[in-house]
């Protein structure tokens, strides 16, 4: 007999017939995640032995009280796992996953168009296209800001970091980082370490948002970090918009002091701060750094791996913690 | 000596026009548009700096005041200028080679990334304010890292395209009359013909020059010979492309996606391209960084005071 799963977000559609032919899943139906209360009735009523599910499920103390004894493992079909309570998730003895390796170069891909966009003002641009064009722009207007050979500073060079410093060298960047500790020389390749986040920024032409969220990281980027940086420098964030304080990069854009930004996150998802929208020095993207058909198939399919491994007695790929 | 008089045909950004003043008598304008009445206000004038749009074809060489000895575009590409007509008056042409291969560069490489990614759908859900949530099918691109990258024409911007592409860890193939020498080639994998090429194209540049041997080259044919879904690149010249074969294509989705920094007939474009999500529209903006067009300006005047001195400049065309 197969294993229940529930599989409670949408999905690609590969990862949905995987599901189904190896195991007796139930797929959420619809245009939506389901909402907690949904999870519940349906693991109960399922007997479920898994959950696969995304940052739309509050995976914590109040949802495990009401799940049935049957399930034995929740897989979280993303690498970040704000949503999901770890302690209480360890104190009950349930085994959580995440996806993190498989997204690393579709997120970087995406930050590094961002950061193109945001210097070579590619949205503004699309929106003159889309009201027809029709007359020449002068050869002094409307100037984006080169890329290529300029200093770019990395918060954050775990995975995603570096494989976006490995594209920004295609681009003959000086890479800086950031992190809590220096990496080894092979990880590295070459890249300048900053032990303190204040000293790297005023080197940074560019500046690209790698690490994670949470209460250690909230706002680090703020007013005092702005003015430390050089004028006309450009911010892109792909990684969580709880690292920036947004009325500081709001005044920035506008002051100039910032020339552009490239967004994919926001302090508030979905409801973030419309003010962004009246600001044609920003290129908005909806939280789609790991938007491809192929990366998105890949999360799916580890997360099913690692439900399989932890259903067959073996350990899981990507825990959240290790025992 | 006094300063040659240099007529120039456009505005352009005010650290050129200062240096326009300084190195010639030089007259200016602030007009934006193409301009059509270039032989009588040449008159008397050494040299012409003109820019795309402008027509210098045989008929107004031919009628250029003989006062004229160069004409320099604000431009690496010249064929809005009829260079054998201009020679057979024994008027020079000077471009501005080299120095905006980078900015072009990453502008395909921008427009690569945005048109896989579908950055003009994201961007204009999340501007309108209707963006409601995240949803792991929302906007699902296609991915560029790990792919196969076809450039058609391996000039200097095609080379550039390759090295910074070589970072997303892409397989680069290059269409082309010649095969480079491995020290340009840099591993790029070489194709004398458009059949094996096109099929391994996930990605496709279009890198070449503009004119008749070019023209509507990406059109019906070559497009079905593209694997299903591919995504095409032009921040060469718009007369590369057949626009209603492309257009027919983006909607069957056997391309997925476009990116264009250049049109048919500028600055206007196919109107049905603004009917259509998956493409990216640049209004020719390939080389438009500070930086670049500062460099452009340095190097057009430097090539008309040097031809004007006798000299013969490197970037002196044909």
């Amino acid at each position: 007999m197969k294993p229940r799963l529930l599989l409670a977000c949408l999905t690609t559609t590969d990862v949905v017939a995987r599901a189904r032919a190896e195991f007796d899943a139930i797929v959420t139906e619809g245009a939506n995640d389901m909402t907690v209360a949904e999870v519940i009735q349906a693991a109960n009523a399922h007997q479920a032995d898994a959950i696969a599910f995304t940052n739309t499920l509050p995976f914590n103390e109040t949802t495990f009280a009401a799940l049935p004894a049957s399930v034995k493992v929740g897989a979280t079909i993303s690498v970040g796992y704000d949503h999901v309570d770890v302690a209480a998730a360890r104190a009950r003895g349930l085994p959580v996953t995440n996806t993190p390796g498989v997204l690393t170069e579709c997120t970087a891909d995406h930050g590094m168009m961002l950061m193109l966009a945001a210097a070579r003002r590619s949205a503004e641009y699309d929106r003159i296209m889309r009201k027809g064009w029709g007359y020449r722009i002068g050869q002094g207007d409307l100037l984006g800001v080169r890329v290529t050979g300029k200093r770019v500073g990395i918060l954050g060079m775990g995975r995603i970091g570096r494989a976006f410093a490995q594209r920004a060298r295609g681009f003959d960047m000086k890479v800086m980082y950031h992190g809590r500790t220096r990496l080894p020389p092979e990880l590295e390749m070459g890249a300048e370490y900053f032990s303190d986040f204040h000293a790297m920024l005023p080197h940074c032409d560019f500046l690209s948002v790698h690490a994670p969220g949470g209460a250690a990281t909230d706002k680090m980027i703020d007013a005092k970090a702005f003015a430390l940086m050089p004028d006309g420098a450009v911010l892109v964030n792909v990684a969580r918009g709880t690292l920036i304080d947004e009325d500081a990069m709001l005044d920035a854009l506008k002051s100039g002091k910032l020339f552009a930004a490239g967004l994919d996150v926001f302090r508030e998802e979905p409801a973030y701060d419309k003010r962004f929208a009246e600001l044609d020095n920003v290129v908005l993207s909806p939280h789609v750094g790991s938007a491809s058909k192929e990366t998105r198939d890949a999360m799916g399919f580890r997360a099913l791996d690692n439900i399989a491994a932890v259903l067959a007695g073996k350990p899981a790929i990507d825990p959240l913690w290790k025992d | 000596m006094s300063r040659p008089v240099l007529f120039v045909t456009r505005r352009l950004p005010a650290s050129i026009e200062a240096q326009a003043e300084q190195d010639f008598v030089a007259r200016l304008t602030d007009s934006d548009v193409a301009i059509t009445d270039i032989v009588a206000r040449a008159e008397g004038a050494d040299a012409v700096l003109c820019c795309p749009g402008d027509v210098l074809d045989a008929a107004t060489i031919t009628a250029l005041p003989t006062s004229v000895k160069v004409i320099g575009t604000f431009s690496v590409g010249y064929d809005h200028i009829d260079v054998a007509a201009a020679k057979a008056r024994g008027i020079k042409v000077c471009n501005t080679p080299d120095v905006l291969s980078v900015a072009t560069a990453e502008c395909a490489m921008l427009l690569l990334l945005a048109a896989a990614r579908r950055a003009g759908e994201g961007e204009r859900l999340v501007r309108s304010g209707q963006w409601d949530g995240w949803a792991p099918t929302q906007l699902l691109g296609t991915q560029v890292s790990g792919r196969r990258l076809g450039i058609f024409g391996m000039g200097r911007i095609g080379r550039e395209i390759a090295r910074m592409a070589r970072g997303f860890d892409m397989e680069i193939h290059y269409r082309d009359m010649t095969r480079l020498p491995p020290e340009l080639e840099q591993g790029a994998i070489f194709h004398d013909n458009d059949d094996s090429f096109l099929p391994i194209c996930q990605f496709l540049s279009l890198n070449a020059p503009g004119g008749d041997g070019t023209r509507h080259w990406l059109g019906e044919e070559r497009i079905a010979k593209l694997p299903p879904g591919a995504v095409v690149v032009n921040a060469a010249r718009g007369t590369l492309v057949d626009d209603a074969a492309l257009i027919a294509a983006l909607r069957s989705g056997q391309i997925a996606a476009a990116g264009l920094d250049v049109y048919n007939g500028e600055p206007r474009l196919h109107p049905d391209y603004l009917t259509l999500e998956n493409v990216v529209l640049l209004p020719h903006l390939g080389s438009a960084t500070t930086e670049t067009r500062d460099a452009m300006g340095r190097i057009v005047l430097s090539g008309i005071a040097a031809i004007l001195a006798g000299e013969t400049p490197s970037n002196e065309v044909g």
